[in-house]
């Protein structure tokens, strides 16, 4: 359904069967599929959690924590089951990387799943995939049921002894569910509301047990790390950055779209040459470099190695992989109110830093760019945003304040300008007309 | 309250899966919703026992998560998504396209009950923007004439 891309700078690994059918079992087989976890089935756990970790694969679902290290917290006895959780939750604005994924190479996730399952002794693990992916839902659901009818799922796969249940469960429309401790809980039949840390999920998670969580970019990474060996992946991006990144291109740009670069890719590069430069003879403004929770870079600030590094130098971060692209024409008061009020509405309500801060920060940035502002509010915009950091039960709340700081911070002027025009001096954030439409 | 045999096997095995029944409860209530059309008192009835729990233990998780509802929606549900990715290339003009074309707001349903409109968070088609959603079908690379056509293409297959 989603449009495929391609540029010669590409490395293509995750995205490396997109569009050769790999959706079929037959087909992925031929593609190298389910070789790694063969291969993964006759090592020592501890060793594949060296190699992951060795690897330099850092989370893709948004925090960048080091995937060996997090699987190496998970003990090695415990008093109940441990499992496995695939995050296809995939819901953070300008994020459309798993989908590709699970439109694609569903296999690989399922692989993914299993060689982290075998590393951490867990026999079972889900792939959990937002209510909205239905056709996703369908394609995965039927993978899983191909993978049972080769005998490659089940009680003694690949006759090695080890037993392993992978299950599809599905969620039905809810952002904070993709946070990893709401995502159990929504597993789990309740509302998504975050659990309380420590203890972390991979001591205390499912029902308990020992949870692994992991988006799916992350495990469809694993295979080809096991293939490709530790070292040849992290020669692709900087130091403690391997791999390479599913980045989604949006907003004003001439060939929007995703795209698998090496980490560390610079963002001037990538706007500008990847995807093509903006529209039209309109310059760019800012960019947003990792999902709509990481604060925006200006137009001078791209020139910039695209690693969770270098982003956090630039304090900034990484995130999710989504880089939206801001050209001349958009009204940042406009853009930083639309952000304002989806963290509003996905604010789970529990704690009040989050829920009261986001709404009042709605509140004031829509009167702002209705033109009802006073000075007062810039000041208090970044006294509310600055004081939810770090004081909510999980991160959504840092999600939200973090970007409206940027926001405030880097286009004051913007802000000084609603003041004197009494409304929004722009006009349109973006007009359809104009744009070039994907073939 | 009968289900259709098809979700009655699909509840059998995913209640198979966890150590727990009530885990089933999410996926389930979006089943079931896809062939009542909503959350009516009956059906939460129906899985509450199933699942042995309260009504209000199920009407509390349903009001947590956007896609369940408690009230009808139009035959064709048509999500238009606003939000960044989407309000950079004209989200809110095919929002508001939409709205004057079916003549209803969010969150209306058309008389004929044939269409529901609705503004939504990002669905995961931000490198595609604008996207829309019609029920569970993507439409993306959207200008006001295409979504005319998409919209035109529903009212003829759901007056046929
Ligand atoms: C509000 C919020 C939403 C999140 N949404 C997602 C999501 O949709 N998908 C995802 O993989 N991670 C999401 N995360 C990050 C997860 O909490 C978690 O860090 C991640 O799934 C771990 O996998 P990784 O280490 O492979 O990245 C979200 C975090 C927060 C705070
Ligand atoms: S912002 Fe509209 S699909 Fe992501």
């Amino acid at each position: 359904m989603a449009f495929l891309v391609s540029h010669p700078d590409e490395v293509k690994i995750v995205s490396q069967r997109f569009g050769l059918g790999a959706i079929s079992i037959d087909r992925y087989l031929e593609l190298n599929g389910y070789k790694a976890i063969q291969k993964t089935l006759a090592m020592e756990p501890d060793t594949i959690i060296n190699e992951i970790k060795n690897s330099g694969l850092r989370g893709r679902g948004g925090a960048g924590f080091n995937t060996g290290l997090k699987w190496s917290f998970v003990p090695k006895q415990a008093p109940k089951p441990k499992y496995v959780l695939c995050n296809g939750d995939e819901s953070e604005p300008g994020t459309c990387k798993d989908r590709l994924i699970f439109e694609h190479d569903p296999h690989a996730v399922i692989e993914g799943a299993m060689i982290a399952a075998f590393a951490v002794g867990a026999h079972t693990a889900y792939i959990y995939i937002r209510g909205e992916y239905r056709y996703l839902s369908l394609i995965m659901q039927k993978a899983l049921a191909d993978a049972y009818a080769r005998g490659f799922l089940g009680k003694n796969i690949f006759g090695s002894g080890y037993d392993l249940d992978i299950y599809w469960h599905g969620g039905a429309g809810a952002y904070e569910v993709g946070e990893e401790s709401a995502l159990m809980e929504s597993l789990e039949g309740k509302r998504g509301i975050p659990r309380i840390r420590p203890p972390f999920p991979a001591v205390v998670g499912l029902w308990g047990g020992p949870t692994v969580i992991n988006n799916a970019e992350t495990l469809a990474s694993i295979p080809h790390i096991i293939l490709g060996g530790a070292d040849w992946y992290a020669s692709l991006g900087p130091p403690k950055n391997g791999g390479t990144r599913l980045f989604c291109l949006s907003g004003h740009l001439e060939r929007p779209g995703v795209y698998e670069l090496p980490m560390g890719y610079n963002l001037k590069k990538m706007i500008f040459e990847v995807g093509g430069g903006i529209p039209g003879s309109r310059k760019l403004k800012a960019v947003v470099p990792g999902g709509s929770s990481t604060p925006c870079l200006t137009a001078d600030e791209i020139d910039v190695p695209m690693d969770f590094d270098s982003l956090m130098k630039r304090g900034s971060m990484l995130g999710s992989g989504g880089v939206i692209a801001l050209d001349e024409s958009t009204c940042i008061v406009q853009f930083a109110l639309r952000t304002m009020k989806f963290y509003q509405h996905e604010s789970c309500g529990w704690c009040i830093p989050c829920r009261e801060g986001t709404d009042w920060l709605k509140k004031t940035l829509a009167r702002f760019h209705a033109g009802g502002g006073i000075r007062k509010d810039i000041d208090n915009m970044l006294y509310l945003s600055e004081n939810m950091l770090g004081r909510t039960f999980c991160p959504l709340g840092d999600a939200a304040a973090m970007p409206t700081i940027a926001f405030v911070k880097k286009f004051r002027s913007e802000f000084e300008a609603h003041l004197e025009a009494r409304g929004c001096p722009f006009e349109k954030a973006g007009v359809v007309e104009q744009l070039p439409v994907l073939a | 309250m009968k289900f259709s045999p098809q979700f009655e096997q699909r509840f059998e095995e995913m209640v198979s899966h966890y150590p727990t029944r009530r885990s089933v409860l999410v996926p389930t209530l979006l089943y079931a919703q896809d062939e009542t059309g909503y959350l009516s008192d009956e059906v939460i009835r129906e899985l509450a026992e199933r699942l042995e729990l309260t009504e209000l233990e199920v009407r509390n998780v349903i009001s947590y998560y956007s896609m369940l509802t408690t009230r009808p929606r139009g035959k064709y549900h048509v999500q238009v998504c606003t939000n960044i990715a989407c309000l950079l290339r004209g989200g809110e003009e095919i929002f508001e396209h939409c709205r004057q074309t079916l003549g209803i707001g969010g969150g209306e349903t058309t008389s004929d009950g044939l269409f529901s409109l609705a503004e939504v968070e990002c669905i995961g088609a931000c490198s595609w923007a604008p996207a829309v959603q019609v029920n569970y079908d993507f439409h993306e690379n959207l200008t006001r004439e295409e979504m005319d056509k998409i919209l035109g293409h529903y009212k003829k297959k759901g007056t046929q």
